[in-house]
């Protein structure tokens, strides 16, 4: 790589940078105004971060969309694995082109017809709407980008592993709990993290599925910025954006090193028969 | 391991004996997948105790057969019989073989250890036996020092090792292994057969190992099936293919080997001579039952067999040609030198280099005498 940048590199590279970042900074440091209004800064203060745990219908909002992405993300994280599976074990049989369609439709398909269709489902079936309702729009919503995350790890998951445990005398369940699940467990983990991030900011399909008491925080927040933005959702915002970004780094960190250590070991391994 | 190294020869021929209970039994086995037959109508005994390779080229189906007896693939038609019993439907983790994999398929989130006592944990073994059985294969392999290594904190040959005391662990009937050394150097690869075959005849299992490496199989096994297309070609000991191919088809792809066509002239008893207009002569051959007059035919001989001199033989010696040296193939311990026959054929002849001469006797363009007597090759009609 060229260690030096020049000016248009240079230039591209911070333009970028404050594209994407810069909104995100300007909302973590009005959490710390003072001034009730947003767009004045008035001095530092942390006392929106105190006055927003007071607020209990921005907490129960909060708590709400913790469960809905808990369980939804869960429930995609299992459905997503087994249709991933299916559609990387069985390449023939009959229908496998509409479900692969039908696991995948939801990646496309925007985001208010996915959420109208699911209504519309819910009202022809009479199924009150709701928490659950919400949860399970999620669900779907979620589960085939687990689906795509898994899947990909299959592609390179080598077969033969599998039937090695098979030909020692193991069937095929107990070996999918012994040895396929514990190598693919990380695109597993990485699809829930995703499903979770993803029901957790969703707006949308949520406002079309939700009903009484099963207001999520994404709502809750549009719904009260249409009144003016209080620095209170400024503060529950970037405790957001603080669990995301550790959890991101975190993650990334321990990628890394577990790589580095593989590295070493490997290494070591063929210094030793020289 | 045993203390000696190399080949433990013995007499051991049960597929001679009509007595003789096969132990594994291909029955007009065929396997088809979607419109391409990898397996067509094969039918094959292999005993017990016994070394036998499947030779071919990638895609002739030696794979496949072995695959079906593991129990991975069904087969479309015909039977499979293990020690009398049909093995149709039965699953691969009900089946007393066991396979060690080409790529070795080593579990990754296990330890050495860990990988060997995988299979005995599934017949629920109690642990203190399983301790026993891991450190008797990790001492087999030469590998008690690496017990709590994972697998990519191993070198090739190790985790070759390792894939080995696993499929051995069980005590299983017949091992299967699937190009088991395909992925070691030539050096390691040597030394690794002579330990594989020190083992089976330490451990009276049968072996089936499927290879492409012609020179792996002449080694190892008690006998060689050579395959072509799904089909069985030759069926035999080592020395019985090399020496005695039934087709130009195994002849060519055992070894090196001069295939000259011609036209059978006459045949009484078991003398034959052949018109080949290739070499612009006639071969007197020795060989019975090779077909009948007129019928076209090809005459095979080794390299080894065929004489090389600057010196004219004497006179009344049958197959002689002569020509110029248009190639040599220094090996080392032998050269191989390919000779042009003046109307343009090539004829190889091998000579063992028996001296220390740096400067070979015979060199680039020299015209020398290329002779074999009678009984040097065979007439091969298909």
């Amino acid at each position: 790589m060229n260690k030096n940048l020049g000016w248009f590199n240079l230039t591209s590279l911070v333009l970028g940078f404050a594209f994407l970042y810069l909104p995100i900074l300007l909302l973590v440091v009005f959490s710390f105004n003072e001034s009730k209004l947003v767009t004045v800064w008035a001095g530092f203060s942390t006392k929106w971060y105190v006055s927003m745990w007071a607020n209990e219908g921005l907490m129960d909002a909060a708590w709400v969309t913790v469960r809905v992405g808990l369980l939804s993300a869960t429930i995609a994280t299992a459905l997503g694995t087994l249709a991933a599976l299916t559609l990387d074990r069985f390449h023939r049989f009959p229908g496998r082109t509409l479900f692969s369609g039908m696991v995948y439709a939801p990646l496309v398909m925007p985001e208010v017809i996915t959420g109208l269709s699911l209504l519309l489902l819910f009202v022809a079936i009479n199924f009150d709407r709701g928490f659950w309702t919400v949860t399970l729009a999620h669900t779907t919503l979620t589960m085939c980008f687990v689906a795509v995350v898994v899947q990909s790890r299959l592609v390179t998951f080598d077969k033969s592993l599998e039937e090695a445990a098979q030909d020692l005398g193991c069937p095929p369940v107990k070996t999918f709990f012994a040895i396929t699940l514990p190598l693919i467990l990380p695109a597993v983990v990485a699809g829930w993290m995703l499903a979770f991030t993803l029901s957790l900011d969703d707006l949308v399909i949520a406002s079309f599925n939700t009903g009484p008491g099963a207001t999520t925080l994404p709502i809750k927040i549009y719904s009260q910025v249409r009144l003016g933005v209080t620095p209170e959702i400024n503060a529950i915002c970037s405790i957001m954006i603080g669990i995301v970004a550790i959890g991101v780094i975190v993650a990334s960190i321990a990628t890394r090193r577990s790589e580095l250590e593989r590295d070493k070991a490997e290494r070591a391994a063929f210094r030793v028969d020289g | 391991m045993a203390k000696t190294l190399g080949p433990v020869k013995r007499k051991f021929s049960p597929w001679d004996d009509p007595g003789a209970k096969p132990y594994i039994r291909f029955e007009n086995v065929t396997k088809r997948f979607g419109d391409f037959t990898a397996v067509d109508d094969l039918s094959l005994d292999i005993y017990e105790r016994e070394f036998f390779s499947l030779l071919g080229p990638s895609g002739c189906g030696k794979t496949t057969l072995m695959r079906m007896l593991a129990g991975f693939e069904e087969p479309t038609s015909g039977r499979i019989l293990l020690d009398g019993k049909d093995l149709a439907g039965v699953p691969p983790y009900r089946r007393p073989v066991n396979m060690m994999f080409q790529s070795y398929a080593l579990f990754p989130h296990m330890t050495v250890e860990g990988n060997i006592a995988f299979g005995l944990k599934q017949d629920g073994l109690p642990k203190p036996d399983i301790d026993a059985r891991v450190k008797e294969m990790l001492k087999l392999v030469k590998l008690e020092r690496f017990a709590q290594r994972k697998p990519h904190q191993l070198s090739g040959g190790q985790r070759q090792r390792v894939a080995l005391a696993r499929s051995l662990a069980k005590r299983p009937k017949v091992l299967l292994l699937d190009e088991p050394l395909g992925a070691l150097d030539k050096k390691l690869r040597e030394e690794t057969q002579f330990e594989l075959m020190d083992i089976q005849y330490e451990l009276g299992l049968t072996f089936l190992i499927v290879t492409h490496d012609q020179e792996e199989a002449m080694t190892m096994s008690d006998r060689i099936a050579v395959m072509d297309l799904g089909k069985l070609v030759q069926v035999a000991p080592p020395a019985e293919i090399y020496e005695l191919p039934n087709s130009r088809y195994v002849a060519d792809f055992i070894g090196d080997i001069n295939l000259i066509e011609g036209k059978i002239a006459s045949a009484e008893g078991n003398r034959l001579r052949l018109a080949c207009d290739g070499i612009g002569t006639s071969i007197e051959a020795e060989a019975s039952g090779s077909g009948a007059a007129g019928e076209t035919a090809w005459f095979a001989v080794r390299p080894e067999k065929v004489r090389i001199s600057h010196d004219p033989p004497p006179e009344g010696t049958v197959n002689v040609l002569s020509g110029e040296v248009w190639d040599i193939g220094y090996l080392g311990d032998v050269s191989v030198y390919r000779v042009k026959l003046p109307n343009g054929a090539i004829v190889k002849s091998t000579l063992a280099n028996v001296t220390r001469l740096v400067e070979r006797p015979i060199g680039w363009d020299d015209k020398v005498y290329l002779t074999w007597p009678r009984d040097a090759g065979i007439v091969l009609t298909r």
